[in-house]
């Protein structure tokens, strides 16, 4: 019987969300890592019980996990699963950044805050991202920005350092929650083809499997910056593409929704009649390449919805004409916010949507939208949200 | 079972008696107490109060390095991967002293070396 999964990273702790297709009755699995900051946990398409997680504190740095049962056990690749027992040292939750001259300029420093050249730190890894066609290969989005791969199930990364080289990574700037690549997008119809993008930095594709990037910034218009129009330094929030018409793209910069239709070689804005364009999430309906989604929040100043009402906006012509969607949604007194990874898509006939918001509610829509209901009220501040599909 | 393995500097809790050593037992080597903090002993599978067998002279180099031998999940949780540099939120402390900016490399008191006195990691405190 069809059953959905619904991985869910938060401030203090993984929790698993599973119901069957109804979607109306829920199990909660959690907190796993209970007391650790879960930026993400994504499942391979390959092996659906395959699952990476991204586990962190500032105390303690960075631990990737693994969970090859569908989230009932987990383990740092490398070492055994269980108590502790002998293994080598695991190399697991070491993300060295290329210092070689392998680019021809070894890449040390990028812009600071305050315009001045600062060192290339590892922070943490926001988005794990794992291969189209390989189980053991998965790719990580850290701060401060940087791109890595695995191709041993995690057990080692390397980073992909033309992202960084390419010419334009010394001028990258940290945004306010720093200076992280958050999303990472593979293309299932051409499988050398990978995006990415930086807060606040931008947009950026490869076509060659990421030896290779260019920034993929053109009609982008960000008026907190000097050049408006610049080639890099875009507070993009998230993008998102429907694996059934790859190359059509949408983003929520910081303020403005934008859609492209050639992989991003230009955008066209489509914020149309929403109340607000600042947001951090976007989505795409599994099965309507047009129909997307956002959660407006009042302003940069202001994380929370406009006027205490927590509204989605969905739009089925691909962008400019917007509905609300507040049926079962909080319509006063509501100060939340909904992060750039918290909201997902299951693949459903009747398209299921889901996001998670800071102030620890998981809510689902199992019709696309038109409805909403609380899986739970109570969790940690939601970072990410990701949904499976088991058929 | 750790039987067969070489080469390490660490023998596994909780008492010699029980012990399978993973190399053969030198008399020069100290009984050495660590107390984790919460978040390790959860990562590691372990009580509080660990010990670990580590070989003169006794540093917080040689304490952490055979602490990661025998809990490999540890690596990069209290030292950088990369730096080696203790990560900034954690501290040292033995025998009611702050240790957390002596060199790494200068043995530990006497009383950590004779295991009458524990070494503390300790996190910074969270909370209001």
């Amino acid at each position: 019987m069809a059953s959905v999964r619904v991985l869910v990273g938060t401030r203090k702790g993984a929790f698993i969300l599973t119901s069957d297709g109804k979607r109306d009755k829920w199990e909660v699995s959690g907190p796993h890592f209970a007391g650790w900051e879960i930026y993400h946990l994504k499942a391979s398409a390959v092996d659906p019980n395959r699952i990476y997680a991204s586990q962190s504190s500032a105390w303690f740095g960075q631990i990737i996990q693994r969970s090859d049962d569908g989230a009932k056990t987990w383990h740092q690749p490398g070492t055994p699963a269980g108590p502790a027992a002998m293994a080598g040292p695991p190399q697991s939750n070491k993300f060295a950044y290329d210092t070689s001259a392998a680019q021809g300029k070894p890449l040390t420093t990028h812009q600071w805050y305050d315009g001045t050249q600062h060192p290339w730190e590892f922070k943490r890894v926001w988005h794990v991202e794992p291969s189209l066609s390989e189980a053991d290969t998965v790719y990580a989005g850290v701060e401060d920005a940087a791109l890595f791969r695995s191709t041993d199930g995690g057990e080692s990364w390397h980073e992909l350092s033309g992202l960084r080289g390419h010419g334009s990574g010394p001028h990258w700037q940290p945004g306010a929650g720093g200076m992280c690549l958050h999303t990472i997008i593979l293309d299932p119809s051409r499988p050398q083809r990978i995006f990415t993008a930086i807060s606040a930095a931008g947009a950026f594709r490869s076509d060659d499997g990421g030896a290779s990037w260019k920034p993929i910034n053109r009609g982008l218009y960000s008026k907190y910056i000097p050049n408006p129009t610049a080639e890099v330094g875009h507070c993009v929030h998230h993008l998102a593409m429907s694996a059934k018409r790859p190359g059509v793209l949408f983003m929520q910069k910081h303020w403005d929704v934008m859609r492209s239709d050639d992989a991003g070689d230009s955008w066209t804005e489509v914020s149309g009649n929403l109340p607000t364009d600042f947001g951090f999430v976007i989505d795409v309906h599994a099965h309507q390449p047009e129909t997307i989604y956002v959660v407006p929040i009042k302003s940069d100043s202001e994380h929370f919805p406009l006027d205490g009402q927590l509204r989605v906006f969905r739009s089925r012509c691909g962008g400019n004409e917007w509905e609300a969607l507040s049926k079962g949604l909080p319509q006063k007194h509501c100060y939340v916010n909904v992060l750039r990874d918290a909201m997902a898509v299951d693949s459903f006939e009747e398209c299921g949507i889901y996001f998670g918001t800071t102030g620890g509610q998981i809510y689902a829509s199992a019709d696309a939208g038109d409805s909403w209901n609380a899986i739970v009220h109570d969790l940690p501040a939601v970072l990410s949200v990701e949904v499976q599909t088991l058929k | 079972m750790n039987v067969g393995r070489e080469s390490t500097a660490v023998v596994a809790q909780p008492g010699i008696a029980r012990r399978r050593l993973c190399r053969p037992f030198n008399c020069m080597d100290k009984i050495i107490r660590v107390i984790l903090p919460f978040h390790l002993r959860a990562l590691a599978h372990a009580d509080s109060e660990i010990t670990l067998e580590v070989a003169s002279p006794v540093t917080q180099a040689s304490v952490l390095d055979a602490l990661e031998e025998r809990y490999p999940m540890l690596r990069g949780t209290i030292r950088d991967p990369t730096t080696r540099q203790r990560r900034p939120f954690l501290r040292f402390f033995a025998c009611q002293e702050d240790l957390s900016h002596n060199p790494p490399d200068v043995p530990l008191p006497e009383a950590v070396a004779t295991g009458s006195e524990p070494f503390l990691i300790i996190g910074a405190i969270a909370g209001g």
